[in-house]
């Protein structure tokens, strides 16, 4: 198969499942379709984990921080300012991103194990700071009685779950298509190479931490776009929206999804959703166990993620057929040359998007 | 000629031991300089010290006539002070090409240079592209880092380094892992630099110093023992018995 067909390919298999997206709430009752948009917003929020862990090289527990901020913000805008969508979005977005601008000297002078234990500390301290600030969270009781939302001036209030999913839906894709496309310009290009060696960056005369820094406020920021969307989806904020579980889960999901892939990280986040709330309600009190479970065949079988394990599938095609592609798309020439399959899954080649062509990069399509 | 780099008495310490100690180094303009001396001799460490990679424990460093001592890496790169590492630092996951436009980047004035496709074609990208046919890697342009031989990289990081336009070029053993045909190719490539770039280099491959040195400086035991033009050094005894030392 060669590149371009593969493209075609992928392209036809997105396209498909965004019709399958869109025709979902038809087919399903109104609490699976409400389920449905939750997991959207849940997987923005790993989109927006991915970004940090698997492109900048920051791992992360702590997007529920700007998550949580962005959800407050969302609904307190909902309740006392404007029931208009963009509205909410947008303050969302601000929130989530002053959020991170605020925690950001914390995180980006630090790396590895140490981000993961900061950004930890950052997510509890938020639930914490959620529960303990009564007059404006609403404590541990949340804030509920959010009036319905209108999508832009002059439509009706959205009054269905199946409206609600569409909106989440149409929301979730015009800020993945924003990052896929920002990430495909040359400041992808930088991110990449910074997690790759920031001291060789540096050595090349780049403000490393500047880039991060960047990294950090954008990610906090769509963080904020999910919060705001988790109030519309469930018409209700508590706490309980935003605990250590939470963050753990995403972190799973972004790891069983290859952390360096946008559509890797939908596609963890999604899986890890459905193996907690819907098989764990065929197998009740199992949950644990089963994303226990999950985790470690994951580990075994797709060591760089699902998104990883596609590549490999794809590169395995392509050697079959190798006599028909170009040099460029040779896989490895030695030992030196060998895909780096055992590597942990931070530092597996990045695809963006669902596309997984390396070479629509910026950079590579260059004379 | 005027020193584009001095560097005065620097010290850097590991604990008890004394990596550099008290040495002098003037580099000027256009000089190719050659840094000897057996495995240990703290080398590798004042090139790390000239580039910023590490601080020094006492002395001081002036590039172009301006004190670099308290500069990061970063700022050293960008006002002049390429560097080639020891073992090839390259983007493994970006292609050839992607990482000569990145370590060219900030010569362009970075975000604000490239603002327009087109501009980023023409100031960063065609350039990357010569500067890979110049190091003879231009079949390989889009083939990602990671796949590239030891020999390749090594050219590769050459291609780099000279995207950044350095006015000081840093080399450490260049000519290590590679084999006879790319040594030559090396040799080459370095002997056609252009005299606006100043070179250090750090190598054990004495025939490839003698070929391009104007000046070699010997280190031991992290001081300097002597300095001098290759003539003076190949046959000055003190740096026989620096060598007959480390060997026995």
């Amino acid at each position: 198969m060669t590149p371009a067909a593969r493209r075609w390919l992928l392209r036809a298999g997105g396209a498909g499942l965004l019709v399958v997206a869109v025709a979902l709430p038809w087919s399903v009752d109104a609490y699976t379709t409400s389920l449905f948009a939750r997991t959207l917003v849940l997987a923005l929020v790993g989109v927006s984990v991915a970004l940090l862990t698997g492109l900048a090289g920051l791992p992360t527990l702590g997007q529920t921080g700007p998550y949580a901020a962005g959800a407050y913000a969302g609904a307190l805008v909902a309740m006392h300012v404007s029931t208009i969508g963009v509205v909410q979005v947008l303050a969302g977005a601000a929130t989530g991103a002053i959020f991170a601008l605020l925690t950001v000297p914390l995180v980006v002078y630090a790396r590895g194990v140490v981000v993961l234990m900061i950004t930890l500390a950052i997510g509890e301290l938020t639930v914490t700071a959620a529960g303990r600030w009564t007059s404006v969270t609403g404590g541990t009781d949340g804030l509920a009685g959010i009036p319905a939302i209108q999508p832009v001036w002059g439509m009706a209030p959205l009054a269905s779950d199946r409206a609600r999913y569409l909106y989440t839906l149409v929301v979730v894709g015009v800020v993945i298509t924003t990052m896929v496309m920002l990430l495909r310009t040359p400041a992808g290009l930088l991110l990449r190479a910074s997690r790759d060696d920031e001291a060789r960056m540096r050595a090349s005369g780049h403000r490393v931490t500047g880039y991060l820094a960047v990294t950090f406020v954008g990610a906090g920021a769509v963080a904020g776009v999910a919060g705001s969307l988790l109030i519309t989806a469930q018409q209700y904020v508590s706490p309980a929206d935003f605990g250590f579980d939470v963050a753990a889960l995403l972190l799973l999901g972004v790891v069983i999804g290859g952390a360096t892939s946008i559509g890797g990280a939908i596609a963890g986040t999604a899986l890890v959703i459905a193996v907690r709330d819907w098989l764990s309600g065929l197998l009740p009190g199992y949950a644990p166990l089963l994303l226990g479970g999950l985790f470690v065949l994951t580990a075994y079988l797709f060591p760089r993620g699902v998104a990883g394990f596609s590549t490999e599938l794809a590169s395995l095609v392509r050697s079959r057929s190798r006599g028909r592609t170009g040099p460029g798309d040779r896989p490895g020439t030695g030992i030196q040359g060998r895909p780096s399959r055992g590597e942990p899954v931070g530092v597996a080649p990045l695809q963006v998007g669902p596309s997984g062509n390396r070479s629509t990069g910026h950079g590579g399509e260059l004379p | 000629m005027t020193a584009l780099l001095s560097a005065e008495a620097v010290v850097r310490r590991y604990g008890s031991l004394v990596a550099v100690d008290r040495v002098d180094l003037r580099i000027a303009d256009g000089e190719r300089h050659a840094l000897i001396g057996p495995n240990g001799a703290g080398k590798t460490t004042l090139l790390d010290l000239i580039g910023g990679a590490t601080r020094v424990d006492g002395g001081r460093i002036r590039f172009d006539g301006r004190d670099v001592t308290r500069l990061g890496p970063a700022r050293r790169a960008r006002i002049g002070i390429g560097r080639i590492h020891q073992r090839p630092a390259v983007w493994p996951s970006l292609t050839a090409l992607e990482n000569v436009v990145v370590a060219g980047w900030q010569q362009v004035g970075g975000f604000r240079g490239v603002r327009s496709r087109a501009r980023f074609r023409s100031r960063l990208a065609e350039p990357a592209a010569a500067l890979l046919e110049q190091v003879g890697l231009v079949d390989t342009a889009s083939t990602t880092a990671a796949h590239l031989s030891h020999g390749q990289r090594r050219q590769l990081e050459i291609a780099m380094a000279l995207a950044g336009r350095p006015r000081l070029l840093l080399l450490d053993e260049p000519a290590a892992g590679l084999s006879g045909v790319e040594v030559r190719r090396l040799a080459g490539l370095l002997a056609e630099l252009p005299r606006e770039v100043s070179v250090l280099l750090v190598e054990h491959r004495l025939d490839l110093v003698y070929a391009l040195a104007d000046t070699v400086t010997v280190l031991h035991d992290g001081r300097l023992v002597a300095s001098g033009e290759p003539d003076e050094i190949r046959h000055a005894p003190e740096v026989r018995r620096a060598y007959a030392e480390a060997v026995r």
